[in-house]
């Protein structure tokens, strides 16, 4: 009988919410497919994990336990799956995009000759064959990607690609299976230390009724003041992507995207945003999404509720002078 | 330490780019650049270099047009260069195209290899770990600081939210390289003479293709993404703009 297998994530023994979304795309394929839909967790101490998403639908849980597999390292979560992967030969593996499965799920794969369709946002079933989509140059364009490999498929879900509130819950709880992988001394070469937080961070965006964000548009240090009068007039919060942090425009803190915080306001005014994903996952769960950008093909239109095709510096100044009216 | 960069040429970030006649790639006359993350990690390999003394070797795969990236890094300090030039390179998975890289080396003895984090083109953030498990090394990804250590080095990676780790490591290692690690470099007037006379190596398809082997997913169609959310369009002159986009801020959004 064909299965898939959804791994999800855990920290300290809690499950990461984003791995609630993977499992709505494996019942949504396993229904499609006809196909076994069981979990994996991976760890020391999972049991509390592998008892919540055993209440899912689901056939089966795997709880993936030794003391080599905390603290996490490639090297050991590699080893651990692989051994699974062998034993119960899923046809397709998921797992959520995430930094850490970023981490090993190419080292896993290639080391069973396999690949991984990554960073996908949708599925289609094309006939017996499964087709993965995915964005491409910076989300410009979408791909339909298959694979031309054997099984194991491995596949990773953009966050947000599917809804963790569509998750079904089982009739009954499925069966924990406990897995003990044999990791020999010598597999794991990283030594990692604690996660740790840099400075306290002095800005929660995520409280932000209104954000008013930067991209590269904004061209240079000195312009960014005129977004800030921008966000001071609608009485919201200035914040930016990647690169105006990377470059020292704004501190850390304020940046948006898989990298920096996740929000979602009444109001966000992206100015001079193309959109790249690793941005849009951070912000595309705003109410309303405003955006300012001279290339009318920028992918943040994709998710813009009001757009303005323009250049960003002859429209900020009077939209202050309107907002500032409007407020009276 | 000896470090070798892997790094590739994509195109511009605002380069209009259109479908060829396979529908599963795009026309290739566009205006490239170098893959943003990989800027970052020739720039971390050169101030190691600095530091520690040692060789900077870049290393790209694609047509005759990629070579662009590598002079520009030979043009920034990096020592020499090797260029796997085929068109057929473009259209390797992540896969066969570590596999390209790792053969291409195999004669050589590197301390660190970099990669950028992943590219803009394709974005799989895949190769870089690939090619640590094809060579048998360790790696770490998202890396924000190298330090070096008695017994390797020490790395700190990025982790979602805000969050950070250091992981101590033994070399030879793999690391992909987060942009904005470091602050990057122009190229010299001096640097670009300079960088005429550095070594350039070509290797062909034929010289790696004993260990390639077919592509293990493939793009079936490539398009313009669906639209999901009903976009409305403001237009006229700006202070026209701004009075249109204030009265829906104040009626549709209701924020004002």
């Amino acid at each position: 009988m064909s299965s898939i297998l959804v791994v999800v994530e855990q920290r300290e023994g809690k499950l990461n919410r984003v791995s609630l979304e993977t499992l709505a795309a494996g019942q949504a394929l396993a229904a499609d497919t006809g196909w076994t839909l069981e979990a994996a967790v991976v760890g020391n101490g999972v049991s509390g994990v592998a008892g919540e998403i055993a209440g899912q639908k689901l056939a089966r849980v795997y709880a993936i336990e030794s003391a080599k597999l905390e603290p996490y390292t490639p090297d050991a979560f590699a080893a651990a799956l692989k051994q699974l992967l062998e034993t119960k030969q899923p046809k397709l593996v998921l797992m959520p995009h995430t930094y850490q499965v970023r981490d090993f799920i190419p080292k896993l794969a290639t080391s069973l000759g396999r690949t991984v369709i990554s960073d996908c946002i949708a599925y289609k079933k094309d006939g017996d064959k499964l087709v993965f989509t995915r964005q491409m140059f910076q989300g410009k364009l979408a791909a339909d990607v298959s694979f031309t490999c054997d099984a194991p498929w491995f596949v990773t879900f953009q966050n947000g690609a599917f809804r963790a509130d569509k998750v079904e819950a089982g009739a009954s709880a499925a069966a924990i299976e406990t897995v003990n992988p044999a990791i020999a001394d010598g597999v794991i070469r990283n030594r990692p230390q604690e996660v740790f937080k840099e400075a306290k961070q002095a800005v929660d965006l995520t409280q932000a009724d209104i954000i008013v964000s930067v991209g590269r548009g904004i061209k240079e240090q000195k312009n960014v003041e005129l977004a800030k009068q921008l966000a001071e007039a609608l009485g919201g919060e200035i914040a930016a992507s990647r690169p105006i942090c990377d470059a020292g425009w704004l501190p850390m803190d304020r940046q948006i995207g898989s990298s920096g915080q996740t929000v979602a306001p009444k109001l966000y005014l992206a100015l001079g945003i193309s959109g790249a994903i690793q941005h849009i996952v951070g912000m595309k769960g705003s109410r309303a999404i405003v955006a300012i950008n001279k290339d009318s093909e920028a992918p943040i239109f994709e998710i813009a509720d009001y757009a303005v095709v323009g250049n960003l510096f002859d429209i900020v100044p009077p939209l202050i002078e309107e907002v500032k009216k409007a407020k009276g | 330490m000896k470090i070798l960069v892997c790094m590739k040429q994509v195109p511009q970030k605002d380069a209009p780019l259109k479908l060829n006649e396979s529908g599963a790639w795009i026309r290739e006359d566009v205006s490239y650049e170098v893959n943003e993350p990989d800027a970052y990690a020739l720039e971390e390999a050169l101030r190691q270099k600095e530091k520690h003394g040692g060789e900077v070797v870049v290393i790209t795969s694609g047509p005759t047009r990629a070579g662009q990236v590598l002079r520009e890094a030979l043009a920034k300090g990096a020592d020499r260069a090797i260029h796997l030039e085929d068109n057929a390179f473009v259209g390797l998975d992540a896969f066969n195209t570590a596999r390209a890289f790792a053969e291409a080396i195999k004669d050589e003895k590197f301390d660190l290899i970099f990669t950028g984090l992943q590219s803009d083109d394709y974005g799989y953030a895949q190769t870089g770990v690939v090619l640590a498990e094809l060579l048998g090394w360790p790696h770490a990804t998202i890396i924000m600081q190298i330090e070096k250590t008695d017994g390797g080095i020490q790395v700190k990676r990025e982790l979602e939210a805000g969050y950070f780790q250091f992981v101590d490591m033994p070399l030879p290692a793999v690391l992909t390289i987060q942009s904005g690690i470091n602050k990057l470099r122009y190229a010299t007037l001096i640097g670009i003479k300079q960088a005429k006379n550095k070594p350039l190596r070509k290797v062909t398809l034929a010289e790696v293709q004993a260990v390639l082997g077919p592509n293990l997913q493939k793009i079936e169609k490539l398009y313009v993404p669906q639209k999901t959310k009903n976009t409305e369009f403001l237009q006229g002159p700006a202070a026209e703009v701004a009075k249109q986009l204030v009265e829906k801020l104040r009626n549709e959004v209701r924020v004002l």
